[in-house]
């Protein structure tokens, strides 16, 4: 019995590893450090009734930003650790295995729970505003899509102290990610993840996808939209035709793993190159998802910064609906190498190129935009600025990765990898970044301290050319990706190890600027300066014509529009000395909170972790469980409630009283 | 919005555009769902014919099975029809019958698709046999579970229809019900099709 439990334990548990045991121990210090504050300041009622059941789309977007802030700390420590032991030949820091484990994990999360989830904060926090409307579409949906994201992300990240973590690299090939290779529970970690926050980020994806088309304020026809919810608008396209080929993928890699079928096995006539084309129509989009949203919100931070209307308005929605078209057929570029006919990659590298053009459309409208602005350089501007040449270099080299020929040579290499990042980092952190600061007053009511913000801006960009420009270099001298050491032969007479080096600094650096951002944040929210007026930067949009943080029903009175940048437009009248019309305040409807959400992605959880370790035991109850949860739901009819009158009555004279 | 005077009617409309709004999100759902049989689909034509040396679609399939699935099927989609007429005319007792009879039908449908899957088992036939195998029993297995899924659902509506009877929010959750229901109808043609036919053929 004891020799059973002992051996049990030795499985479940992973150890042997220093950073594990510290992760084993920080993890039980924050939970009963966690536990030991909620009861001691009685705060778990307030917890449950404010944050766990609500269903109010402001504070699903906080608890997202928070969530995918703490993501991109565990991400960048697998960075580091990496980089660590990359930065000397024959480094002893990381086994060759622990750090196949440390980059599947990094590529994962930064990808999956770090992007994505940003990306949705700022759909959250920003997009109804914007729209002038009271709320997303279907906002229990909305709640749900959270914590299945949540669980999702949580039962991924258990792997690194339970089980074991997957090592197959992010997008999981097969054989590598089949039973016959990767026979421990890692790789079923990483599906049940990633499936369970999938089908959470496609109910995003519609949930948005109506919102923008049904519930715009009256007047504010399509194309009078911002430009940051236009490329919501396109991003939830491209989720809703994509996250189903993942759902699929992940499943059919499931059964083969599960119930011993043969889809992308070896043997039995299954064929690993269809899971390498899945993957890829569902992994090339992906990029342009989580990227688009990011060309929104430059071009709200140029035009609000430049005091400008936007350059080429027109220009700009057309290009980002075409990239999110075209992006679908350019999956195979990812396998140039991979024995497809000359015709086959022609095709795909003629189509890849093409994004290159609406994209460069976007750059020079930005570019216009600021042309003969009054500019100012503010947080959010900043980032935009430090954006732009970043993207156009990476944008340079991924035309060079597109030719197919070319390709032979930085397949898997180092250029690829030095490319990659310099969009993701350049493009999508830089972009959410400048997001964040640019809607941080309005979500939380001050901003974000400047003289901090500047440190972290610099420490990142320095950072980022430091890390990144030696890898391109590294790239053509032959060193591969996921290598996880070299020899003093390659290191010093090939003159690797000297650029590996300082491309170690150089991530080191980029750490440093996220310090800089968490002692700004914590600096902020004690002193910070408070935004008083709802309007802090002079915006242009309906977002700023409420207080901050805005009320739980966000517009006391629906804002009828009739221009774009309909904000500025009733600034203007009201220079000239136009008064608006007097309104009647009504009830306002509006959805309860639920706690089935919450639940039923915790049974989700219970579902997923059985799967994972073969217990059917534990499996089955929770999908029990789920389905219990949409009965449960199917069955509750009073789910809203109407505000009073004098009840907006009072919320806004406090709000405004301390406005204006 | 329009700006209704009295409380009443406000809440009316609030309520009807939410229930509308809940239509037009369903049928996006149908959409992402036609995506997921499109995978599905499209990963059957690949391995159809990596059996790895064991028999076929050819040599598997009993056709009479399967037509008599069909017609259930077919058949049911038109009582679920006959079910929504009953709907628009308000008349619940009947639109309850009519949702029986289609849920009978499903059950049906599924029982006999379990029998095929168990008698080829039986064979040793299983989907760890060879792709072909996997991928077949993975597309038609999908759609199984969705009538499953389809089925449970019906049972709850007919039980919220015998509660609360004909409103605005159980008009739209049987609009959203038919409309699946016809949805893994057409499927199934496609897979009839695509599966079977072009299989014995
Ligand atoms: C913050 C600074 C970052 C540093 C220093 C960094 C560093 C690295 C390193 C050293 C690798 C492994 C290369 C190899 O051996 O193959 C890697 C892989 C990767 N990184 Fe990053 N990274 C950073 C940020 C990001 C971000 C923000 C994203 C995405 C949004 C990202 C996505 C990926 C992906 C997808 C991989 C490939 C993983 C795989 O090979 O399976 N990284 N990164
Ligand atoms: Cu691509």
């Amino acid at each position: 019995m004891w020799e059973n439990i002992k051996e049990f334990a030795s499985t479940f548990f992973v150890t042997g590893d220093p950073l594990i045991y510290g992760a084993d121990v920080a993890i039980v210090l924050t939970s009963i450090a966690i536990v030991f504050v909620l009861t001691y300041f009685k705060k778990w009622t307030w917890l449950w009734r404010e944050w766990i059941t609500t269903v109010d789309h402001k504070k699903i977007g906080i608890m997202y930003l928070i969530a995918s802030l703490l993501m991109l700390f565990r991400g960048g420590v697998d960075a580091l650790l990496m980089r660590t032991q990359l930065a000397l030949p024959n480094m002893k820091f990381l086994q060759a295995d622990h750090y196949n484990a440390v980059f599947t994990t990094h590529g994962t999360i930064m990808i999956l729970f770090m992007a994505m989830p940003l990306m949705f904060a700022l759909f959250n926090l920003v997009v109804p505003l914007q729209l002038g409307a009271r709320d997303v579409a279907y906002p229990f949906l909305n709640s749900l899509s959270f914590w299945l994201f949540l669980m999702g992300a949580m039962l991924f990240n258990l792997s690194f102290v339970i089980g074991g973590s997957p090592d197959a690299g992010w997008l999981s090939y097969p054989p590598l990610s089949e039973l016959s290779h990767s026979p421990g529970v890692g790789q079923n970690f990483y599906i049940w993840g990633i499936q369970i926050s999938g089908i959470g980020s496609l109910a995003t994806g519609i949930n948005f996808l109506v919102t923008i088309l049904k519930m715009r304020a009256p007047g504010m026809k399509m194309m009078k939209m911002p430009l940051f919810s236009w490329s919501v608008l396109s991003s939830s396209i491209m989720i809703i035709f994509a996250f189903p080929i993942l759902t699929v993928t992940l499943a059919l890699l499931f059964l083969d793993r599960f119930l011993g079928a043969h889809f992308f096995t070896m043997d039995l006539g299954g064929n690993p190159m269809l899971y390498v084309n899945l993957i890829w129509m569902w992994g090339h989009p992906e990029v342009y998802i989580v990227v688009i949203p990011a060309f929104g919100i430059f071009s709200e931070v140029v035009a609000t910064f430049s005091k400008k209307k936007i350059f080429g308005y027109k220009s700009m929605v057309f290009s980002m609906m075409l990239i999110s078209i075209v992006s679908f057929f350019t999956w195979a570029h990812h396998f140039f190498t991979m024995g497809s006919s000359a015709n086959v990659n022609v095709f795909f590298a003629i189509s890849t190129m093409v994004i290159g053009i609406p994209t460069g459309v976007k750059v020079f409208n930005w570019l216009f935009t600021m042309f003969r602005g009054r500019i100012t350089i503010s947080q959010p501007m900043l980032w935009t600025l430090g954006f732009i040449p970043c993207f156009v270099v990476g944008g340079a080299t991924g035309v060079m990765l597109a030719v197919a020929p070319a390709d032979y040579q930085y397949h898997n290499s180092y250029f690829l990898i030095a490319h990659f990042h310099q969009v993701l980092i350049g493009g999508v952190v830089f972009g959410y970044l400048a997001g964040m600061y640019y809607w941080w007053p309005k979500v939380f009511g001050f901003k974000l301290d400047d003289r901090l913000g500047k440190w972290a801006f610099w420490m990142w960009n320095i950072g980022f050319y430091v890390c990144f420009m030696p890898q391109y270099a590294l790239g053509f001298m032959g060193m591969t990706r996921r290598l996880y050491t070299y020899g003093s032969d390659t290191g010093w007479d090939l003159g690797w190890a000297p650029l590996n080096l300082v491309s170690t600094v150089g991530a080191f650096l980029m750490g440093i600027g996220f310090i800089f951002q968490v002692w700004q944040i914590s600096y902020s929210i004690r002193k910070g300066e408070r935004d008083l007026t709802g309007d802090p930067w002079g915006g242009r949009t309906l977002e700023w014509s409420i207080p901050s943080p805005a009320p739980m029903y966000n517009f006391a009175v629906e804002p009828h529009v009739t221009t774009d940048d309909a904000w500025w437009k009733v600034k203007e009248d009201r220079a000239k000395g136009i008064k608006p019309a007097p309104v009647k305040l009504e009830p306002i409807h509006m959805p309860k909170n639920s706690a089935i959400p919450f639940i039923m992605s915790v049974f989700w959880f219970i579902a997923g972790f059985g799967f994972v370790f073969d217990w059917m035991w534990m499996a089955i109850p929770g999908l029990v469980g789920v389905a219990g949860c949409m009965l449960a739901r199917s069955f509750s009819y009073d789910t809203d409630y109407y505000i009073p009158v004098d009840e907006i009555e009072r919320t806004e004279a406090a709000l405004r009283g301390r406005t204006v | 919005m329009a700006h209704a005077t009295t409380e009443h009617s406000h809440a009316h409309e609030a309520h009807e555009s939410h229930e509308s709004l809940k239509v037009l999100g369903f049928w996006i759902f149908i959409v992402t769902d036609i995506l997921i049989f499109g995978t599905l689909f499209a990963c059957y034509a690949v391995l159809h014919t990596h059996t790895n040396g064991g028999p076929g679609a050819k040599e598997l399939f009993e056709m009479p099975g399967v037509i008599a699935e069909t017609f259930i099927l077919l058949t049911s989609s038109f009582t679920s029809g006959l079910a929504m007429l009953a709907l628009h005319k308000g008349k619940v007792k009947q639109l309850i019958a009519w949702l029986a009879v289609t849920a009978v039908l499903g059950a049906a449908f599924i029982g006999l698709e379990l029998h095929e899957f168990v008698v080829l088992v039986e064979e040793g036939h299983k989907i760890s046999s060879n792709a072909f195998l996997s991928a077949f029993y993975t597309l038609v297995g999908t759609h199984g579970l969705h009538v499953m899924i389809g089925l449970v659902w019906m049972i709850a509506l007919m039980i919220q229809l015998s509660r609360r009877g004909i409103t605005e929010v159980t008009t739209r959750k049987v609009t959203n019900l038919s409309l699946y229901w016809h949805f893994l109808d057409v499927i199934w043609i496609f897979v009839f099709t695509v599966v079977y036919l072009m299989g014995v053929m």
